[in-house]
């Protein structure tokens, strides 16, 4: 019979919620707002909770005597009457912190830097504008940001919706095919935070993540200026090799590399694929086994995605490993 | 009171005139709401369990990350199969079909006022779900998701036929309810025994009035979406394809006009079935009636107001988003008023912890949370964090399994004798109670943290170092536990249908009406009805009052019409009796669905069949000259 009440205790033992998805691991005002507003709504919900498995309980339980007159009807109801009023001032509570916080969430102001997201099946396009809105290069699945500033996404997709949700940053916002959304946000702490599709697009919805890394302004800017310059030249012949491979074992139909073949955007952009955190949109590693494994079996690793298997000879699949790894 | 000693009915000649057919055919031609009744709990109770199995199978593939029991084009029809059987083929038909037993013995008539609509209604129910069975026994079930959205659903992302099952199955679904709901208004509103104003109705029966009306408001957006649905696939008028200057939008709002309401329109006949379990077994009428009944009404209302709070991270202007929010809010207040009257009636009686009240004990305390996380969810800034994660399917678990499941079970221990004149065993029902209520918390509360740890709902799997394992494993052990516990129930209704002690007609000394006549309830229901004259007249009258009204014919199906408030006599009707014409009229319009998945034509055709097969239903039979009322 206790079960009532253990259910808040194990509450707050599960309450211990971090992992590097997590929402109570707030990297930026945004997320932290809504953790102040959780603790609001968590008091007056426990509070609720408490105040009615325990009048449950000793409804229940009570000791009643042999004779005893029944309860008059009057005192039932004033009982019922403060039980209503209780609830109309915490809902006011409650609908007055939601507007608070939401006002502040719909703030707009002056941003540093607008970044395009579209959402693609199953990965993220990422492409960063200039001042005029003008795109400066395209890049996939892992968006650096600037520490301390505020930063705009715009998200669209062009096929079904997704959902753009990094927990420690801020809450999400659809990619709607045929409207533009936009997310303002900032991160006031350095680090790399999980993000997930939200929105179920289909049969890779499970694996279709990415990566936001914030970063000092200094070290943000340095990686801009590396991301706009063109995919590196091959330097020796293996690394030449695996270009050809890349260009012709029908990589290139798909991929752009800068420089070396222009995709009609079907896949990532790969001009600086090496300094990537992961690969298939934040599913694996990027390490050299996993690449290999990656190209040779995609459909192993995330059935029903778009890019196919490429079998190549033992030579060409390392040529090519060597390649995109020389994609500094 | 009655002093006659002779029987002035002749049961024999009654029992015979309201009795139904023999043999196989005559199967197909019944129309006595019992027997709908029956049926359509048995199907939808099959159904749920089916979709059960689904959601273990789920949560073995979730039980550890990357985990290779299922692969994600089967575990994507399994959610989605798994959704819209438990919304569409369980909870609706489930409820409905309580009302469709219940409320003509709990008003006190002889039968629903259109009996062969039941029965077409309920054939169409049923071949609908084994449709979309069959789909996933064939490798092609609809793989979008219960609330199924484009473009995702379009032809282009969903090429294969699975979408289109998804549509079919959901027509089916809205022409059953519809006829169920249209024919439990009138029955309702025209058919309550004489003396039962409405003030005098149970809540059991306002809250399935509440929730027929809001069926006959809700479904049309369902309707019309999933028609616009079709019509794209088929026709590519492209409602909702944004390049061809349609709206993906458009899709949630018809759908979440329909879909915030349906959480109602099952909740609130669970709160019937609580509201009629509690003061029986606190042996104490329910307290705060009135407040109750406007409690039901308003929920009713205010649901129709909710729906965007389902699309607060689509970019909505802030400013609608806040109206739905704080609509959002205040619908917690006519379910807050519900629970101090529960409560109320407790403290002011004396429990008895029976099987069904246990489980009205364990419907406040979990329904508690769901409506408490529902409040949050309620609040934009934290729903857009949490909503379509593993918080929201913890969040509504708890709404509609405490919510709905646990009322069902409370409602099928309370009304097992009343359904089969044996009592179900209280130890395995205890037990049973017991194994669920625990599984269910270990299953689902973990899933609220899943969320806060950023664990997306739908997906089939995830990987390694996001914290979500542990959670995950403990949510799938509670998981086997419910399930053990579901099956707990099916050994106690096997134990009970085999050597179940007899009931007697009112084992619970039950208040409510349909504890007046014999358990199981002869054909005609009731002999004679008494005028009612309280809310509660078991308890008031006595078990066999004297009766209210005579000179219904015994030869005839005939009923009393009352009027819709003060329920006095108004005429009497003769009712339509067995019929093989519904059931062909409802293979006529499955054949026009479900051709339909594959070409346009079928539509023509089946309109074409089920117009001839109306014809043949509604050809005039020789009436009889209705009788007169007498007092």
């Amino acid at each position: 019979m206790c079960k009532g009440f253990r259910i808040p205790i194990v509450a707050l033992l599960l309450m211990a919620c971090g992992g590097p998805q997590s929402m109570f691991e707030t990297a930026g005002p945004d997320a932290a707002r809504v953790i102040v507003l959780w603790w609001i709504l968590f008091a007056i919900c426990l509070f609720v909770t408490i105040a009615v498995i325990g009048v449950l309980l000793v409804a229940s339980f009570r000791r009643r005597s042999e004779g005893e007159l029944p309860v008059p009807d009057k005192k039932l109801g004033v009982a019922m009457g403060w039980g209503i009023g209780v609830t109309i001032v915490l809902l006011t509570v409650i609908l007055t912190a939601t507007f608070r916080s939401s006002d502040a969430y719909a703030e707009q102001g002056p941003v540093a830097l607008t970044i395009d997201v579209v959402g693609k099946l199953w990965w993220w396009e990422v492409t960063y504008l200039g001042e005029n809105g003008e795109p400066l290069f395209r890049t996939a699945n892992e968006i650096h940001i600037p520490t301390g500033v505020p930063v705009r996404f715009r998200l669209r997709s062009d096929n079904v919706i997704h959902s753009f949700w990094v927990p420690s940053l801020a809450g999400k916002v659809d990619l709607l095919p045929g409207r533009t959304n936009y997310l303002r946000l900032a991160a006031n702490k350095a680090g790399i935070y999980r993000g997930q599709c939200a929105e179920y697009c289909g049969i890779q919805h499970a694996l279709m993540a990415f990566l936001v890394i914030a970063q000092l302004p200094e070290e943000f800017a340095e990686w801009m200026e590396a991301q706009q310059l063109p995919a590196r030249e091959p330097k020796d012949e293996m690394t030449h090799r695996g270009k050809n491979v890349f260009l012709q074992a029908g990589c290139a139909k798909c991929h752009t590399v800068r420089g070396v073949a222009v995709a009609v955007e079907a896949g990532p952009d790969l001009t600086h694929l090496a300094p990537r955190h992961t690969l298939a949109a934040a599913s694996l590693p990027n390490r050299r086994g996993h690449l290999g494994g990656w190209i040779s079996d995609p459909q192993g690793i995330k059935p029903g995605n778009l890019m196919p298997a490429t079998p190549l000879n033992s030579e060409d699949f390392q040529a090519l490993l060597r390649y995109l790894e020389n994609l500094q | 009171m009655n002093t006659q000693t002779d029987d002035p009915v002749n049961h024999e000649t009654l029992d015979c005139t309201w009795g139904n057919p023999f043999g196989l055919w005559g199967w197909f031609t019944i129309v006595n709401h019992k027997n709908i009744g029956i049926r359509y709990l048995v199907t939808a109770f099959i159904f749920f369990l089916g979709a059960g199995v689904l959601g273990v199978l789920m949560r073995v593939q979730l039980a550890s990350p990357q985990n290779d029991f299922m692969g994600p084009d089967f575990f994507n029809q399994v959610f989605t199969v798994h959704g819209t059987v438990m919304m569409f083929l369980f909870a609706i038909p489930m409820v409905e079909g309580f009302a469709i037993y219940l409320v003509p013995l709990m008003i006190g008539t002889r039968d629903l006022c259109f009996p062969r609509l039941s029965a077409y209604s309920y054939y169409v129910f049923l071949i609908g779900g084994i449709a979309l069975w069959i789909s996933l026994f064939l490798g092609s079930a609809p793989d979008a998701g219960w609330f199924n959205y484009p473009t995702l659903a379009l032809k282009e992302f969903s090429p294969s036929h699975r979408i289109s099952v998804y549509a079919t199955v959901i027509s089916f679904i809205e022409v059953a309810a519809l006829a169920a709901a249209v024919e439990l208004i009138v029955t309702i509103l025209k058919q309550r025994a004489p003396g039962m104003t409405l003030g005098r109705t149970s809540p059991f029966v306002w809250s399935i009035l509440v929730a027929a009306i809001m069926i006959v408001f809700a479904m049309p957006g369902i309707v019309v979406a999933s028609v616009m649905l079709a019509m794209d696939r088929l026709l590519e008028t492209a409602f909702f394809q944004p390049a061809l200057g349609g709206d993906v939008l458009l899709w949630q709002h018809l759908f979440w006009w329909f879909g915030h309401p349906e959480v109602y329109i099952i909740f609130l006949p669970a709160t019937g079935i609580v509201s009629t379990i509690i003061p029986v077994f606190c042996g104490r009428p329910l307290f705060g009636y009135t407040a109750v009944v406007v409690a039901i009404i308003s929920t009713g209302v205010i649901s129709f107001g909710l729906w965007v709070h389902h699309m607060f991270a689509t970019g909505l202007p802030t400013q609608a988003d806040g109206f739905f929010a704080a609509a959002s809010g205040l619908v917690a207040l006519p379910t807050g008023i519900q629970f101090f009257a529960w409560l109320a009636t407790i403290w002011g009686g004396r429990p008895v912890f029976k099987t069904p009240f246990l489980f009205c004990f364990g419907f406040i305390s979990l329904f508690l949370i769901g409506g408490l996380t529902g409040v949050m969810v309620a609040s934009i800034p934290f729903d857009l964090q949490v909503h379509d994660s593993y918080f929201v399917v913890a969040h509504f678990h708890y709404v509609l399994i405490g919510g709905v499941v646990f009322p069902i079970f409370g409602g099928i221990y309370y009304w097992w004798p009343k359904f089969t004149g044996r009592m179900l065993s209280e130890r395995l029902g205890k037990l049973n109670f017991w194994m669920m209520f625990i599984g269910f918390n270990v299953a689902f509360f973990p899933m609220h943290n899943l969320g806060f740890r950023g664990m997306p709902r739908r997906i089939y799997t995830y990987l390694p170092d996001l914290g979500w394992d542990i959670l995950n494993q403990l949510s799938t052990w509670g998981t086997y536990l419910l399930a053990l516990g579901v099956l707990v129930l099916l050994i106690n209704i096997v134990w009970s249908l085999r050597r179940g002690r007899p009931s007697g007609d009112n084992p619970w000394n039950a208040d409510t009406l349909e504890w007046m006549t014999t358990s199981p309830p002869a054909n005609y229901n009731f002999a004679e009805v008494p005028r009612i004259t309280s809310l509660n007249p078991v308890w008031k009258d006595g078990p066999h009052p004297a009766p209210g009204v005579r000179g219904l014919r015994e030869d005839a199906r005939e009923i009393i019409i009352t009027t819709s408030v003060e329920a006095e006599p108004q005429a009497v009707v003769e009712l339509p009796g067995p019929s093989i014409w519904p059931f062909i009229l409802a293979v006529i319009s499955s054949i026009a669905f479900i051709g339909s998945i594959f070409s346009p034509w079928w539509y023509v055709a089946g309109f074409c069949g089920g117009l001839m097969a109306a014809a043949c239903w509604f050809w005039p039979i020789k009436s009889t000259v209705s009788g007169k009322v007498e007092r």
